[in-house]
């Protein structure tokens, strides 16, 4: 059995693979020079960081979207490439009539299928997640629009992606399953993976820990954005979360009297006009007026328990997603 | 060796032509005492018929004492007919030699001769077996 | 002798629909079994309920003893052919070969080389490309060179030309002779299994309609042709399976175990086919019965 699972594996295997590896070599090639840059580039500039760390990110966005979109992609590639076709393309062919009756269970060969298939799958991820994570851990930091928390960055640094992958291969198995054609198969494979990703960081992963809720003066760590309507002279705030590479959940500004407000007037003493002393006076301005932010946030320390607490969800949803598929495997199929 | 073949439409059932084959076949000299007949498994993988057909037939064959089963090693003819056969069955041969000629006298061709002599002979052999 | 199939009251249920109705056989070891029956009627289902595939939905059936699909030892015991012989299409007959090795205990890797060869097949050569003909006799052997103890096949003939069909009927008796195997044959045709088969199934519309060894089938089916008459009016021991009318004759099936001394029938034996026929010719039954089985 586990030659015929490699006999008839082996195809997708070394084309993932072997993207992989060429993938990998990219990182190994490039990634040491990147360390070195930001490491003179820190040294270097002493106080006054800020140009240098804009430069550095402007110059690797690029590379830096590219290697993230690289980890995002391997798991619906995995679900739709070896999870689909697993049992959707015996079925297809009618191969299911041969083997199944050679002298092996059915529950023996889905067993050494997914087994085999599975440590593929999580090793392949792994890899390449550390890879990611190791080239990536310099540009982090310095991406602002790119918090380590925030939903497009998680998805594609430590250990979760082991997670999205193995869930993808079990899903792209049981639809293959249920399906028992090979394209249709892969099509709905990818449309369930993608509705899952992305409903996870909007439905669920807020909610995976309580939240940071914090009721704070205005100032300009909290302040993503301001601006000043000409019309009806109101100030619209945008906040952000405080620490670097937390992640926001939602923002809002409170009047004296404690309620919430989408605008605040412009103070009367024109601090917050261009004929007033510029942001930091703005801002005095209107604390001293009595406004206030409440931030519902989670800090970037979060990050870590978040992997975990996700990963634990997905390897729970494979392994049920694993637990059906013997079951209608034995009951279901012939 | 003889070499059996089957007609499927004959009416007559698989057994009994391999049977007639072989009693045919002694009297046309063509089997002889010592001589083995095929294998089961050589008649079915040429006919493809089924297997206990042909223990049957080589049972019926042993029945009449015209064969020998010999176990582990095959089925072997234990008399040779043909000589005896043809030379006791002269007056048979010369009736039929007038009969020809009759056939032929009364305006007969080839084919009438053969489909009288044929339907006769089977009416006359189904109300034996029946 | 040990029955090679054993069914009690055999049902199986796709969604609304009785694929398989209370069927009860009894089908002995050592025989080539034929299984015949129009399309639809339950031969692949009642093949998949004995190889282990699918379980039943009512009744019991036991197969050389064993639950179907069981265990390892169970399935080793089982061959089985499928309809359109599968094959992978990727992968070269001797690909197919190492598959069998690798997944059957009992695996005769000289036999199926033997057989391979004696088919002048190349074993480099990918299933895929093979024809028909080739590939069926590659599924032959592949249920073969498993050493099993009973071999189901669906349908196997169905799609082959003549002469594929005639080589691998040779084929699969040759091997049932020499390997002592018990066959079952499932085909649409009476024709592919008058000369194979010495046991017969007629299956029609779910329901096992007659069971039992051909010999006796037809010593005891006989056709009466004869003045018009009323079906009922036939004695009771003669049971009529099939009955047609002109307004003057009337024509008989009957099956009966006693001889028939109404002098006003002409009796005539049936050929296999007729009988088969007859049982799938539900219109022009007279009486119906559930199960009808030839006791040994």
């Amino acid at each position: 059995m586990i030659w015929l699972t490699w006999r008839q594996f082996r195809t997708a295997a070394l084309a993932v693979f072997g993207a992989l590896a060429a993938f990998a070599v990219i990182l190994a090639i490039t990634g040491p020079a990147l360390a070195s840059e930001y490491a003179t580039g820190i040294a270097a500039c002493g106080e006054q960081c800020g140009n240098f760390l804009n430069s550095f990110y402007d110059d690797l966005q690029g590379a830096f979207l590219g290697v993230t979109a690289a980890i995002l992609v391997l798991p619906p590639v995995i679900g739709v490439f070896w999870g689909a076709p697993l049992i959707s393309r015996e079925l297809e062919a009618g191969t299911h009539r041969l083997v199944w009756n050679q002298s092996i269970t059915r529950t023996h060969w889905l067993a050494v299928k997914l087994t085999l298939i599975g440590l593929a799958v999580m090793t392949a991820t792994a890899l390449a997640s550390v890879a990611v994570t190791w080239w990536s851990s310099t540009v982090d930091q310095v991406a602002e629009n790119f918090p380590r928390l925030g939903s497009l960055v998680f998805d594609a640094r430590g250990i979760v992606p082991i997670g999205y992958s193995a869930f993808a291969f079990a899903l792209g198995v049981v639809v293959g399953m249920l399906i028992r054609r090979t394209l249709p198969a892969m099509a709905v494979t990818l449309a369930v993976f993608v509705a899952v990703q992305l409903a996870m960081p909007f439905l669920v992963r807020p909610y995976l820990l309580p939240s940071t809720q914090a009721t704070v003066e205005i100032s300009e760590s909290i302040l993503d954005g301001l601006s000043i309507s000409r019309d009806d002279n109101t100030i619209r705030l945008e906040g952000k979360a405080p620490d670097p590479g937390g992640w926001l959940l939602s923002s809002r500004i409170l009047d004296p009297s404690g309620t919430a407000v989408e605008r605040i007037p412009s103070p009367a003493n024109g601090a917050c006009t261009p004929r007033g002393e510029g942001m930091s006076d703005c801002l005095a301005e209107l604390n001293r007026l009595g406004y206030r932010a409440q931030l519902s946030y989670h800090p970037p320390t979060r990050f870590w328990p978040f992997q975990w607490i996700e990963t634990g969800i997905y390897l729970a949803a494979t392994l049920t997603l694993g637990v059906f598929c013997f079951w209608w495997l034995r009951r279901r199929v012939s | 060796m003889i070499e059996f073949h089957l007609d499927e439409r004959s009416g007559v059932s698989p057994y009994l032509q391999l049977v007639r084959q072989v009693r045919q076949a002694l009297r046309l000299g063509v089997l002889r005492a010592g001589d083995q007949l095929p294998t089961v498994k050589e008649v079915v993988g040429r006919l493809a018929i089924n297997p206990n057909t042909v223990l049957k037939a080589y049972r019926e064959l042993e029945h009449e004492g015209l064969v020998a089963a010999r176990p582990g090693v095959g089925t072997f003819v234990t008399v040779t007919l043909a000589d005896s056969s043809l030379a006791a069955h002269a007056p048979l041969r010369q009736d039929l030699r007038r009969w020809l000629a009759k056939a032929r006298r009364a305006g007969l061709d080839d084919e009438s001769i053969e489909a009288l002599f044929l339907t006769t002979f089977r009416t006359t052999a189904g109300e034996d077996i029946a | 002798m040990t029955a090679v199939l054993q069914a009690r009251g055999l049902g199986k249920k796709y969604g609304k629909h009785w694929a398989l109705t209370d069927c009860t056989l009894d089908v002995p070891a050592g025989h080539v079994v034929g299984l015949v029956g129009p399309n639809g009627a339950g031969k692949t289902t009642l093949l998949n309920l004995a190889s282990g595939a699918l379980p039943p939905t009512s009744g019991t059936i036991t197969v050389l003893g064993g639950r179907p699909g069981a265990s390892t030892a169970q399935l080793a015991r089982v061959g089985f052919v499928a309809q359109d012989t599968p094959s992978y299409a990727s992968l070269s007959i001797a690909d197919h070969l190492t598959l069998g090795a690798r997944l059957n205990p009992g695996w005769d890797a000289e036999l199926a080389r033997q057989r391979i060869e004696r088919l002048g097949l190349d074993p480099a050569q990918r299933a895929g490309k093979l024809s028909g003909g080739q590939r069926a006799q590659l599924a032959l052997t592949l249920g073969i060179a498993k050493r099993p103890d009973l071999l189901l096949l669906d349908e196997p003939v169905a799609a082959l030309d003549p002469l594929a069909r005639r080589e691998f009927l040779q084929g699969l008796l040759e091997a049932a002779v020499e390997h002592e195997l018990s066959v079952v044959l499932s085909s649409h045709l009476v024709s592919d299994l008058e000369r194979a088969c010495d046991y017969l199934i007629v299956l029609v519309d779910s329901r096992v309609q007659v069971a039992g060894e051909v010999e006796e089938l037809l010593a005891t089916h006989h056709r009466l042709t004869g003045p018009r008459r009323d079906p009922e009016r036939l004695p009771a021991e003669q049971q009529v399976i099939s009955a047609s009318h002109t307004d003057r004759q009337s024509t008989f099936i009957v099956r009966t175990d006693t001889p028939i001394h109404d002098p006003a029938w002409t009796v005539s034996q049936l050929s296999l086919e007729d009988l088969v026929l007859a049982y799938m010719n539900t219109t022009a039954r007279a009486h119906y019965r559930p199960v009808l089985e030839v006791q040994r």
